[in-house]
């Protein structure tokens, strides 16, 4: 089984500051983590690792202290890490990041199992596991809560709002994970000094032959064209009871303002 | 204070110290409550790599020495004596094992204690042999290649928990404390049992247990160095292993000053938080100052264990004698300073002041460790002549 986890360095808080007037996340002070999310599919890789043998390589798209977070999925457990680094990649939209990251991918070669976790706490956007799933046009399957994996045959039960449903595919294919599928270990002190000796290799847009077209801000069909924090919504009032009364309360609501 | 330590070593203190914080600040207070053996967080240590620091590369364990087991020690002691103990005995269990054990039985017994996967625990004191433990009852009689034990070891930490056993018996009774031999036994053999389970003041997470023989056939191999050799090797064991309490005590006593200081800054009284009033600024001087000498004296000590040195009896009675003193008073003094608050058990310094007790007990209480450093001294004063 080889693993390919591919990660994001996050500031650590979900409450980030965002400059107005760059409409960029404001970075000073604030410490880096690995996105929490991408900590449990390091978790799963290396479940899946210790349960079928193979090797767990993490890959992440970033500047040069991005190798500390390598460095903590290394102490964790991962065998390798590889950092995805170039000016050319800056401003990337999930578009260009994934076909970043695909382009590493395909430079690594042979996988069975690429994870993710569901989203980036910074960007929450979800859509970079779907996206690297597309551009190496294999299976995907998202909001992984249990991964079972047989030969070649992948079983995954997905959390949905309500309800869970179980998807069977072949790999090799893309996952991404929840909270719920595990809870990561603490790093060892043996993978500690081991990440301290680790040797991350450096990958730039040529070495990955990403098509410059496609990457940083120039490859991003989505423009951010301003970030802000909506302001409160006025007056709201939860209504309380079981549905029935909800419902009364509610239709005698709108018959009030005249909406029905 | 810088201790000038090395990388590794600075890395197994913070290693230890989050795995402290993360998992068991959050339950140490239920343990203590229930008095449940802490098996998960042993797991845990074994997972960080923490349970075999002083056990070499070889044998599965980290390759450190008795300071980088007293520096995780202390780690884990600050947020609970209980565990911190539980972690500690399984080395006094498997010291002897590393000094004096055949390379055949290191290779049986150590990797899984590196591993945490079995603990390990020491077995010396009986009822009639506390202080005194030339007056241990336990026999093993000799029967072709086999010895065969009978008797009962009391009040051993991990008993019942662990799988590993040094124990101390007694192989010729004519030969006074020259008739003792050390014995490695395994849970689970025929004729080992365990006994009653004690309630305890403090540390009451940690299994003190009582390990019963009847009859129990132990084949010769399992004898640790030689018949006869039994004192010894509980002796130097102890030497080398009371720096571990030390620790206990410089972690229990610096998680009381912690939390006594916090608490000081939050508490307002005549319109101040406490930590204004002068009276309270002192007690805090003495207590950070002795807490510190207590830990370099800890660390001074361990560090003088790994130059290998023979004679070391004096030195680790005194890390243990002071540190241990040094706990008793800075929990109290934590107590007296979050006053009435301090003394429920909604917040932590009651337990540690507990936990600190202990401390002047076990491993020789403070009375016999003084007789140890008077004794070392009228020696030398002797050897000088
Ligand atoms: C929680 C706990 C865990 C323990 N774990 C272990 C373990 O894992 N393995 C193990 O083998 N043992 C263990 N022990 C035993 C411990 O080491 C003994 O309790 C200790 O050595 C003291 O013996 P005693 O309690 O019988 O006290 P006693 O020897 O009865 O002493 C009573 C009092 O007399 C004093 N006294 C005795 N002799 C002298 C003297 N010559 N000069 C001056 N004062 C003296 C003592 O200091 C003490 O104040 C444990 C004990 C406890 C309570």
């Amino acid at each position: 089984m080889n693993i390919i986890v591919c990660i994001k360095q996050v500031p650590d808080t979900t409450n980030v500051k965002i400059d107005p007037k760059t409409n960029t996340l404001i970075r000073e002070g604030v410490k880096s983590i690995v996105n929490p999310f991408d900590e449990n599919a390091i978790e799963e890789a290396i479940r899946l690792k210790e349960a079928h043998g193979g090797k767990v390589t993490v890959i992440t798209m970033g500047p040069a202290q991005a190798t500390e977070a390598l460095k903590s999925a290394i102490a964790m457990g991962a065998d390798e890490g590889i950092l995805i680094s170039d000016r050319a990649f800056a401003g990337a939209d999930t578009w260009a990041t994934s076909y970043t990251l695909s382009q590493a991918i395909k430079k690594i070669g042979t996988f069975d199992l690429v994870l993710f976790g569901k989203q980036a706490i910074d960007g929450d956007t979800a859509q970079v596991g779907p996206g690297v799933a597309e551009f190496l046009d294999i299976p995907q399957v998202t909001f992984a809560i249990k991964i079972d994996i047989d030969g070649n045959k992948i079983k995954v039960k997905r959390q949905l709002e309500e309800s869970a449903e179980i998807v069977e595919t072949t790999l090799p294919a893309a996952v991404t994970v929840i909270k719920q599928i595990n809870e990561p270990r603490l790093p060892s002190l043996k993978g500690q000094m081991r990440a301290k000796k680790a040797e991350i290799q450096m990958w730039t847009a040529e070495a990955i032959l990403a098509d410059a077209e496609n990457i940083g801000l120039k490859g991003s069909p989505t423009q951010v064209v301003r970030i802000f924090t909506p302001p409160p919504r006025g007056n709201s009032e939860m209504l309380e009871g079981d549905i029935d009364e909800i419902s009364v309360k509610l239709f005698n609501k709108l018959k009030e303002q005249k909406i029905i | 204070m810088d201790y000038l330590f090395t990388e590794e070593q600075k890395m197994i203190k913070d290693l230890a110290r989050k795995i402290s914080e993360e998992k068991v600040k959050p339950v140490r207070a239920e343990l203590d409550e229930t008095g449940t053996f802490p098996w998960e967080l042993m797991k845990e240590f074994g997972k960080a790599d923490l349970c075999g620091l002083y056990i070499p590369e070889k044998f599965g364990g980290f390759g450190g020495g008795c300071l980088e087991f007293c520096l995780a020690t202390e780690e884990v002691s600050r947020i609970c004596g209980g565990v911190g103990v539980t972690f500690a005995a399984s080395a006094l269990g498997a010291f002897p094992i590393l000094m004096f054990g055949t390379e055949e039985q290191k290779m049986k017994y150590l990797p899984d204690i590196a591993s945490g996967k079995k603990l390990a625990a020491f077995g010396l004191t009986e009822a009639n042999a506390g202080s005194d433990a030339g007056g241990i009852q336990t026999t093993a009689k000799k029967d072709g290649d086999y010895f065969i034990l009978n008797g009962t070891k009391q009040w051993i930490t991990n008993g019942g928990e662990a799988e590993t056993y040094t124990v101390i018996a007694m192989t010729d009774k004519s030969k006074g404390t020259r008739g003792a031999t050390a014995f490695i036994l395994e849970k689970g053999m025929k004729g080992f049992d365990f006994g009653k389970k004690e309630n305890k003041m403090g540390i009451r997470c940690s299994a003190t247990r009582e390990l019963v023989f009847q009859d129990c056939k132990v084949h010769k191999s399992q004898i640790l160095g030689k018949e006869g050799m039994g004192f010894i090797v509980a002796m130097k064991t102890l030497d080398r292993t009371r720096p571990g309490i030390g620790a206990q005590a410089v972690g229990i006593a610096q998680g009381a000053l912690d939390e006594a200081l916090a608490y000081s800054k939050t508490r307002i009284q005549f319109g101040k938080p406490i930590s204004s009033f002068q009276g309270v600024q002192h007690m805090f001087a003495d207590m950070a100052t002795q807490v510190e000498a207590a830990r370099a004296l800890v660390y001074a000590t361990a560090r003088t264990v790994d130059t290998g040195t023979a004679d070391i009896s004096r030195d680790s009675a005194m890390c243990k004698l002071f540190a241990s003193d040094v706990a008793m008073k800075v929990t109290t003094d934590a107590v007296q300073i979050l006053a009435g608050y301090g003394y429920m058990k909604e917040y932590p310094v009651e337990k540690m002041m507990r936990d600190a007790k202990i401390t002047q007990i076990y491993e020789g209480t403070n009375q016999i460790q003084r007789n140890v450093i008077a004794l070392g001294l009228i020696k030398e004063l002797a050897a000088k002549k």
